[in-house]
């Protein structure tokens, strides 16, 4: 499945109301690490049917970063039926990330 | 078995996978975590000959795929020893054991951190290791930096750009940043300096809210922060290869701009060796010469 962006507008439907666990990437354009981060969540996405990838842009979004107490970036929170369950901050190997979905 | 086995895929190590390459060597490249080290962190480079802007990802990916179209090998495993065998070293990762005639370690540096009880789990939840990277997120917030160095100074200057108030934390009553930078601060009104003083408490719920700051007289004071800022310095990665190279009482690797160290065959490159300047360009110089040196002991073997 391909990443889906998300924005305030859609991020109670497509993250909170979510039937999949939803890993949702906090990210922005001029961040290095979320550069390399990206293909990592693009993988995930592509192999893992069961869970639901959503990036959102923080210079966009600024208000959903502050709602979900994101402050440093690249930034990975893993939600569960509208609660999050876990996240990690900064570049991370593929199989740190999928620890986050309790693999 | 390889030729040669540099031990991170920074700066330093990426030049050095070149020049080897380019030498006709076998190359095997070993990362802990991401290719490009610490300069993915940095938005903008402006002073590496050639490009009067690029971004350190930009970088770090151009000179990977460099080494990687000359045919250096990548393996993402984190070396956590080398044994000398004479003629044959064995760089002994996580996951594996990888023979070379040579190893260049270019492990580069990490973050000091403070040591107070907390900080790990509050790391993007108010304690940063970054002001470019996280200043962003504090705007109109009160934050605080600590630390006495040049990096401490401009971190502060640029948080009090964005910030609503900064506090810059030190433990002593100089700082050893430039005397320019130190006034340029207190010329700001939104920064208070908090001299003699270490934070010795981290106070949060699900994130940072305040910080135990004590004095050296002995007094504790409670700050309300939103984001802590370390800026202590870096350390040298040299810990797991004590055993076969010389380490100063920093741990900086002990070798010359030669880039040799006490064992034969064992070279080091990058910001993990003493030296008196730390940028890209000294970084990336350093992999060249040691690439020069292995090299010629190769051949000689």
């Amino acid at each position: 499945m391909a990443v889906i962006d998300v924005n305030e507008k859609n991020f109670e439907e497509e993250v909170l109301k979510s039937d999949k666990v939803v890993l949702a990437d906090f990210n922005a354009d001029w961040c290095g690490p979320c550069q390399m981060l990206k293909p990592i969540v693009h993988e995930i996405a592509e192999e893992r049917k069961d869970v639901k990838i959503v990036s959102i842009n923080i210079d966009d979004e600024e208000d959903l970063a502050e709602k979900y107490e994101v402050f440093s970036i690249p930034c990975v929170v893993a939600f569960k039926n509208g609660e999050e369950i876990a996240r990690s901050v900064g570049f991370k190997p593929k199989a740190e990330l999928l620890k986050l979905i309790g693999d | 078995m390889y030729d040669i086995v540099i031990i991170g895929a920074g700066p330093a190590g990426l030049t050095a996978a070149i020049y080897a390459k380019r030498a006709s060597k076998s190359v095997l490249v070993l990362e802990a975590k991401a290719y490009g080290g610490q300069i993915i962190n940095t938005p903008d480079i402006e002073n590496y000959p050639v490009a009067a802007h690029i971004s350190g990802f930009e970088f770090a990916t151009k000179v990977y795929e460099q080494a990687q179209a000359l045919g250096a090998e990548f393996k993402f495993e984190k070396a956590v020893d080398i044994k000398d065998l004479g003629n044959i070293k064995e760089v002994v990762t996580e996951s594996g054991v990888h023979q070379a005639k040579a190893v260049i370690i270019a492990t580069g540096s990490e973050n000091r951190k403070l040591g107070v009880e907390k900080e790990d789990e509050l790391v993007g939840r108010g304690i940063s290791y970054c002001a470019t990277c996280d200043g962003a997120f504090y705007r109109k917030k009160r934050v605080a930096v600590v630390g006495g160095g040049n990096t401490a100074l401009e971190d502060a200057l640029y948080l009090a750009d964005i910030a609503e108030k900064v506090y810059l934390i030190h433990r002593r009553d100089g700082f050893r940043g430039e005397e320019e930078n130190v006034k340029s601060l207190k010329a700001r009104e939104n920064v208070e300096f908090v001299l003699n003083s270490r934070v010795v408490g981290l106070n949060a719920d699900k994130r940072l809210e305040s910080i135990d700051v004590l004095n050296n007289d002995g007094s504790l004071r409670t700050i309300e922060v939103k984001g802590l800022f370390v800026a202590v310095g870096r350390i040298p990665e040299n810990q797991n290869f004590a055993k076969v190279v010389n380490l100063d009482s920093a741990g900086y690797a002990i070798a010359g701009e030669d880039c040799l160290t006490n064992t034969k065959g064992i070279f080091v490159a990058g910001d993990n060796r003493v030296k008196n300047v730390r940028q890209l360009v000294t970084a990336t110089a350093d992999g060249a010469v040691a690439v020069n040196e292995a090299v010629k002991y190769i051949n000689n073997l």
